[in-house]
């Protein structure tokens, strides 16, 4: 392992991209995620990488599909007011089975919003916010080290599975310093040749890159395709926590900045006798429907908290189906909820 | 023999004229002759005026045309 | 008809970088001409092995269809952003955008001003035929004053739809542009004249000089309601009154 560093969340996924390959990097300001901007302005030259602060976040993802088509490893990062502006880039991405990483450092909405932390983007990252039927993997770090890690394995899984991967946190996690231990940068020449690749017709027919097919039945074979895909990263790539669930009667589900506050919720639960656990996703999707399912055996109530109306919510729903109780508690508008709000809400259900 | 020769290739001809207008010797015409794709193509109605000139090839919106030249004695 | 061809040299054929398709544009279509222009250069400059295309949409969607190089279908607007994309991440690739002037000049507006404005070492073709012609022959923002389309049924009313853009002068503005020029294809001079803007174009790129911007005045003889000769002809009586021809920078 390399250097042990202080950091933002922000800085620690900007060197965590240059540190797995990062090539090309493309992204519009916005707060709170422009220290992410910043760092790669200041570094990717430096490493003879590309940087480009684009005219729009359009422009941006256009750009990252450009790059991507060429083979190079490729990343943009924006927050949810331009995250919205990337979903006809994110949907060509995976139309074209092209990989590349985005990181969306939720704030506030809808519309303009705040600056101020959320997780309401949950649906449009997960359900496919773009158009089309279509999934990106979706990775929700809860520490500024896990931030790290997860940038990491964005790029190594977008390679694997030629699709677009978000990296989901928000304003708290990108803006919060912790000590990191960053990775070894890795061996960019040592990464699997891209044969589908548009690197000039020498010594082969010429590769095409798109999303399209006026004739339905081969577009519906390219969805086939598509969802065969999906669900070999179902199968395969489902990542999640488990904390204190030995025992557990009740059980948080939580996801990033909530989930780590959650943990001190368990501690402070646990103090006063209620066994409490937490289940925290760490793929939004593929969501982790059968642990959760199998918990919920064992456990009379799971109780969701988001920074949002309920989004993650409906997964955890359809995950539990009934086999326990399933309340909610959220915060909108950017408010974080506080351990003690998040403990009487804990207590309203405890037996 | 014609300076010039033409090969036209009667499937991708969409019969649109515009080698007939470009021709600086009026070589090119509508043959009445339709092809599979139902267009009127273009024919040489007088071969032994071509000159190779290639203004129909530059001018054809299909690529439908190949040009040949008589050889100049050495 | 027979033909021998025995005693003669053959001075005109398809462009090697041309695949065998046919193109699927309509009769008399310049896209088909400057389609095999575009391949006729990547022939001459012996770069068919190095050359990526990035496609529109639009007629011109179908691209990949044609070219024996690599070719990248950019979603509505974005070919130049995408060809940015391309050319940061390999420069030793010759990148080429074509765009029609729905996708150049309105719903990429942003994407081709800034392309442009950062001097991207590429090469953008742009396909001015004033018209929609894959939607169904609707105004396009080069449309001109009284053209009747399908969304302008009593012809295009500057009060209401402003007037057709002259982008090309707009770009020419820019520092950073290293060719900007304007040609036609209504008759073999134009077709020549563009034949070497548009060899130009890619030589600029080989040699590193940075962006060049080639406009192609284009007819749609179908959502134009014109035989193909009768387009021909309103390019050249009509259209170049609005949109002069000849190059508006040459800092090669």
């Amino acid at each position: 392992m390399g250097e042990r560093m202080l950091l933002r969340g922000n800085e620690v996924i900007a060197e965590a991209a240059i540190r797995a390959g990062c090539q090309c990097y493309f992204a519009y300001p916005i707060t709170p995620q422009a220290e992410l901007l910043e760092h790669m302005a200041k570094n990717m030259p430096r490493l003879g990488r590309t940087f480009i602060q684009a005219e729009s976040e359009i422009a941006a993802i256009s750009m990252v599909y450009g790059a991507a088509s060429v083979g190079v490893r490729t990343m943009t990062s924006s927050s949810s007011p331009g995250i919205s502006l990337k979903q006809e880039g994110i949907s060509y991405l995976a139309g074209s089975n092209l990989p590349a990483v985005i990181v969306n450092i939720v704030r506030g909405g809808p519309g303009l919003g705040d600056i101020a932390p959320a997780q309401s983007d949950y649906f449009q990252a997960t359900k496919g916010g773009g158009h089309g039927d279509y999934h990106m993997i979706v990775l929700a770090p809860s520490t500024v080290p896990e931030a790290g890690e997860l940038t990491m394995l964005a790029f190594d899984l977008a390679d694997q599975y030629r699709t677009p991967v978000m990296i989901l946190a928000d304003g708290m996690l990108g803006q919060m310093m912790e000590p990191v231990e960053l990775p070894e940068p890795i061996d960019v020449a040592s990464l699997p040749a891209k044969e589908w690749a548009t690197t000039g017709a020498k010594g082969r027919d010429p590769n095409v890159i798109l999303s399209f097919d006026l004739d339905p039945e081969v577009l519906k074979r390219m969805n086939l395709a598509l969802q065969k895909r999906y669900r070999q990263i179902e199968a395969k790539e489902v990542r999640y926590e488990e904390a204190a669930t030995e025992d557990a009667d009740i059980l948080i589900a939580a996801y990033g900045t909530v989930a780590r506050i959650s943990k001190s919720v368990v501690r402070m639960a646990r103090a006063e006798g209620i066994k409490l656990g937490l289940f925290r996703p760490i793929t939004l999707w593929p969501f982790p429907y059968q642990p959760l399912k199998e918990l919920a055996d064992r456990v009379k109530t799971v109780l969701t908290v988001e920074m949002s109306a309920g989004q993650m919510w409906e997964d955890v729903r359809l995950g539990v189906a009934e086999r326990a109780n399933t309340p909610f508690y959220g915060e909108m508008g950017g408010v974080v909820p506080t351990p003690r709000r998040i403990l009487s809400e804990v207590r309203k259900h405890a037996s | 023999m014609p300076k010039g020769m033409l090969i036209i290739d009667k499937e991708r001809c969409k019969g649109c004229g515009l080698c007939i207008v470009a021709c600086s010797h009026p070589v090119l015409a509508f043959s009445g002759e339709l092809n599979r794709s139902g267009y009127n193509v273009v024919h040489m109605e007088r071969p032994e005026a071509c000159v190779g000139c290639g203004f129909c090839a530059l001018t054809c919106p299909d690529v439908a045309i190949e040009v040949y030249r008589a050889r100049v004695p050495a | 008809m027979p033909v021998s061809t025995e005693k003669m040299v053959k001075v005109f054929g398809r462009p090697g970088s041309l695949t065998e398709a046919r193109f699927t544009y309509c009769p008399g279509c310049h896209h088909g001409i400057l389609t095999r222009i575009i391949a006729q250069t990547i022939d001459e400059l012996g770069i068919v092995e190095r050359t990526v295309g990035v496609a529109p949409v639009g007629c011109a969607v179908f691209a990949y269809l044609w070219y024996r190089c690599d070719v990248i279908q950019a979603s509505h607007g974005r070919a130049s952003a995408v060809a940015t994309g391309v050319k940061r991440a390999n420069p030793n690739l010759i990148v080429f955008a074509y765009q029609g002037d729905g996708d150049f000049a309105s719903i990429g507006t942003a994407e081709s001003i800034h392309a442009a404005n950062r001097g991207e070492n590429i090469t953008v073709i742009f396909v001015n035929n004033q018209v929609y012609g894959m939607t169904g022959g609707e105004m396009a923002p080069t449309s001109l004053v009284g053209q009747k389309t399908t969304t302008t049924p009593d012809g295009r009313d500057p009060a209401l739809f402003g007037y057709p853009i002259r982008f090309s002068e707009m770009i020419a503005q820019l520092d950073a542009p290293v060719y900007v020029t304007r040609q036609a294809l209504y008759d073999t001079k134009r077709i020549m004249d563009a034949t070497k803007a548009i060899k130009k174009a890619f030589t600029n790129q080989l040699e590193g000089k940075g962006y060049s911007l080639v406009e192609v005045l284009a007819t749609c003889p179908t959502n134009w309601r014109m035989k193909p000769t009768e387009a021909n002809k309103h390019v050249a009586e009509v259209v170049t009154k609005v949109f002069p021809l000849g190059d508006l920078i040459d800092r090669g």
